[in-house]
Order: structure tokens, then C-alpha cells, then sequence
């Protein structure tokens, strides 16, 4: 998948997310995840075409039934939406 | 894919636009000034892509037929308003929200996954007692509509809510 990694110097969970480029709470995940140097690798899927959305979305359905954006993957947990607490909790932070 | 960027010219002139028509309508834009202008941004960058404003937290499909529940404002803003204060994007949100009594929470998607179920109100439904899309009636100007709920506020003469009165009438949608 074509993906793209930010460093951060808070790694001890992996983090992943699903996003759209267009969408305003995928941009503020982005920036939380950053303003908390959280380090972490993310997707724009609406930039995918094609076989790449396809893998993106199977991808996706791996971890949660429904579509939705920002789709946060942190460990094993899976948060749809941001929900600053919860994925504070999730952090650890 | 390659994009041109909307100017931020034409994020204004769109706020604009939607900000006048929103409170002309009754409706509201987030005041969190920030969040709209991004999301007034990726309706600009929709409509580019696809050729009409598809909703920007939405994944479109690019098919127009496909994506037209979902072209801004979509077939699930009202019902959202409703229950949750905002619309999925919180592009839309309540009186309540505006005044700072409530703030803006995630809104779980309602749009259903199943293409075949999302026009669901527009397949022809039994004319029994009961069935159907209720109408409603403002008092102050007697402006009609048909759906679950009254507008928050009438769209004609900016009645409030409680203005509306169900009418012993319902209307039966057909495709
Ligand atoms: S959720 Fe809000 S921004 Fe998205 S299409 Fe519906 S009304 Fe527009």
C-alpha cells in the first residue's frame, strides 16, 4: 500500500490511520498525533484508484466493518472518528 | 493523482456563500472557523475530482448516481442535526452548538454500507395507516414539509420548531 511514515519520538505503539484528504477530523488526527510526537504511518484513501482503494478498503474491513474516516489504528485498538480522550487513552498519553 | 489546490479566494467565496445560504435556511455552519474553512476546502477539491461537491468525509465513489446521497448537503444532515447537534463533517451544526452549550462530538456514520439500502425512502412503501413520511405544518406561515421531524427552524418565515404542527396527512414516496 502507499503509504507514507512520519517520525515521531513516541513509538512504543504502532499506529496506523485510514484517512481522506478532504476531511477536517482526519487533518486534526494528523495534527494531534503530531503536536504529540506520536510517531505514525497514514493513507489517504480517496487518492487510491482502482486495485490500490480496493487493498486500501480490504484492508480497512480487517479492522472495522464500517467505512468511516479517520479510521485509528493504535496496537490492536481500533478507533473510528476522533475522539481526543479516547485516543489519548489509547496512546497512553 | 495529480490536483490543482483551491485558492484560498474560492474557499472564501464558498464559506461565503454557504454561510448566507446556511442562515437564510435556518441552518448553521461550525463556528470553529478552522474546521469549516478545511471542510468548505475539500468541497472545493470534490468538485474538482468529481465534478460536484461529494462530501468531504465521505469516501465518493465517483460515480454520480452512485454518490448522490452524499453530495453536500447530504440526504443524512437533517436527521444528524436532530440527534446529534451536527452533521456527520460538522460542516452543519445545531443552534445549541453555535451558542457554545453543547460541543461538537464525533457523529457515528448513518449512511448504511449497502449501496441498495441508501435510497431506501424513495422505493415505493405501503399506503397504510401510518406509513410514509410524515407532513408537517408551520402555524406561522403554513409552509409544508414532509420528513421524520419539523426543521429546527422554519425556512420561510424562521418560525421555530415548536411552531409545526403534524398534519393528519402522510405522504407515500414512490421511485
Ligand atoms: S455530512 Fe455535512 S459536510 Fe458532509 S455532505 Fe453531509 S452536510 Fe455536507
Amino acid at each position: 500500500m502507499n503509504t507514507t511514515h512520519v517520525p515521531g519520538t513516541r513509538s512504543n505503539r504502532q499506529v496506523f490511520l485510514f484517512a481522506l484528504s478532504t476531511c477536517g477530523w482526519c487533518r486534526r488526527t494528523r495534527e494531534f498525533l503530531e503536536a504529540n510526537g506520536v510517531e505514525y504511518t497514514y493513507i489517504y484513501v480517496d487518492l487510491l484508484k482502482g486495485d490500490e482503494r480496493k487493498e486500501a478498503l480490504d484492508e480497512m474491513r480487517k479492522w472495522t466493518p464500517r467505512q468511516a474516516f479517520p479510521t485509528i489504528i493504535v496496537g490492536e485498538e481500533v478507533l473510528v472518528g476522533l475522539d481526543e480522550d479516547k485516543l489519548r487513552g489509547a496512546l497512553g498519553l | 493523482m495529480s490536483e490543482s489546490l483551491p485558492t484560498p479566494e474560492q474557499i472564501d467565496a464558498l464559506y461565503k456563500r454557504l454561510d448566507e445560504e446556511a442562515e437564510a435556511g435556518g441552518y448553521h455552519l461550525n463556528p470553529d472557523r478552522e474546521m469549516t474553512r478545511r471542510l468548505v476546502e475539500g468541497l472545493l477539491a470534490n468538485q474538482a475530482r468529481y465534478g460536484y461537491q461529494a462530501c468531504p468525509c465521505r469516501l465518493a465513489d465517483g460515480d454520480k448516481e452512485a454518490d448522490l446521497d452524499i453530495i453536500c448537503p447530504c440526504d443524512y444532515r437533517d436527521p444528524d442535526l436532530d440527534e446529534h447537534g451536527a452533521c456527520y463533517c460538522s460542516l452543519y451544526v445545531s443552534e445549541a452548538i453555535v451558542k457554545g452549550e453543547h460541543k461538537v462530538r464525533p457523529v457515528p456514520e448513518r449512511r448504511p454500507d449497502d449501496p441498495a439500502q441508501r435510497r431506501q425512502a424513495l422505493k415505493p412503501v405501503q399506503a397504510e395507516p401510518g406509513a410514509g413520511v410524515p407532513v408537517w405544518r408551520c402555524r406561522v406561515c403554513g409552509y409544508l414539509c414532509a420528513r421524520d421531524n419539523p426543521p429546527g427552524v422554519c425556512p420561510i418565515c424562521k418560525a421555530k420548531r415548536e411552531r409545526f404542527e403534524q398534519m393528519r396527512l402522510t405522504v407515500v414516496l414512490s421511485a
